[in-house]
């Protein structure tokens, strides 16, 4: 059992590296990621947000749906662990009224 | 040299004075850099997460080398939960005032301009910095939380 789930791991990480050869170059100006909004985000985000770092603005502005909901993401995780695990010891005898 | 003596006699395994009090002496600078890396996010690598998280691991830091009573005294576990609860809602609803604002778009902060008037791309500037901070709130208090709920198994009480 453990041979075959061995060989389903290096089965899967030799498909993962065969398709990383399709990727383009890095910092290949010709890539699809550079060729569409990469190009708007440089030439206007300085502009229309002023803020002159461009990771920042497209973070927080263009891209703030993304941000929210990983915001709420951490948010549900908090309250589940919260939810799960915190217990209070019974301190006080409970009245029963 | 006495007093000292008395001091480390009593404690208990795993507390050390060399550790404690570079802790002490370290836990404000930590803070200031986490607060630092949040409000600089426009200008500099950095934001809410990051700056979030360095504020959440100087309370770590805090219960490790005391306990969990004393990073308590500090941030006290109501407190904490209002600043999670905070961060998260002053995100969502900063975009969900941009939303009912004089007709704007959900998230679109230049909407935010008919409020208070700055000018619509000094509010986008601003309605980014709004968010990093309660982003960084909501990691800081979260992310403390769940090492002590973890720690202690639940209890809030002793832990480490």
């Amino acid at each position: 059992m453990k041979v075959l789930a061995l060989f389903a791991t290096l089965m899967t990480g030799a498909i993962l590296l065969y398709g990383t050869m399709d990727f383009p170059a890095f910092g290949d100006p010709q890539s699809p990621a550079a060729t569409h909004l990469a190009t708007y985000f440089t030439e206007n985000a300085v502009r229309e947000t002023h803020v002159p770092n461009l990771v920042t603005a497209v973070l927080g502005d263009y891209r703030g749906y993304d941000t929210m909901f990983e915001t709420v993401v951490i948010y549900c995780a908090g309250l589940a662990v919260v939810s799960v695990l915190r217990k209070k010891k019974p301190s006080a005898p409970e009245n029963k009224s | 040299m006495r007093l000292l003596q008395d001091q480390t006699a009593g404690q208990k395994l795993g507390e050390s004075l060399i550790i404690q009090t570079a802790v002490r002496m370290l836990v404000p600078f930590i803070q200031l850099f986490g607060l630092y890396v949040i409000v600089h996010g426009h200008y500099s690598p950095g934001g809410g997460f990051q700056g979030g998280v360095i504020l959440g691991a100087s309370f770590v830091l805090l219960t490790l080398a005391f306990d969990q009573k004393f990073a308590l005294k500090y941030m006290s576990e109501k407190a904490n939960n209002m600043l999670s609860n905070a961060g998260a809602l002053l995100f969502t609803g900063t975009a969900t005032l941009c939303a009912i604002c004089y007709g704007g778009m959900f998230l679109d902060y230049s909407a935010l301009d008919k409020l208070l008037p700055l000018g619509p791309i000094a509010w986008r500037s601003f309605g980014i910095f709004v968010i990093e901070v309660g982003v960084g709130l909501a990691v800081m208090s979260i992310s403390a939380s769940l090492f002590w709920l973890l720690g202690s198994n639940g209890e809030m009480d002793e832990g480490l």
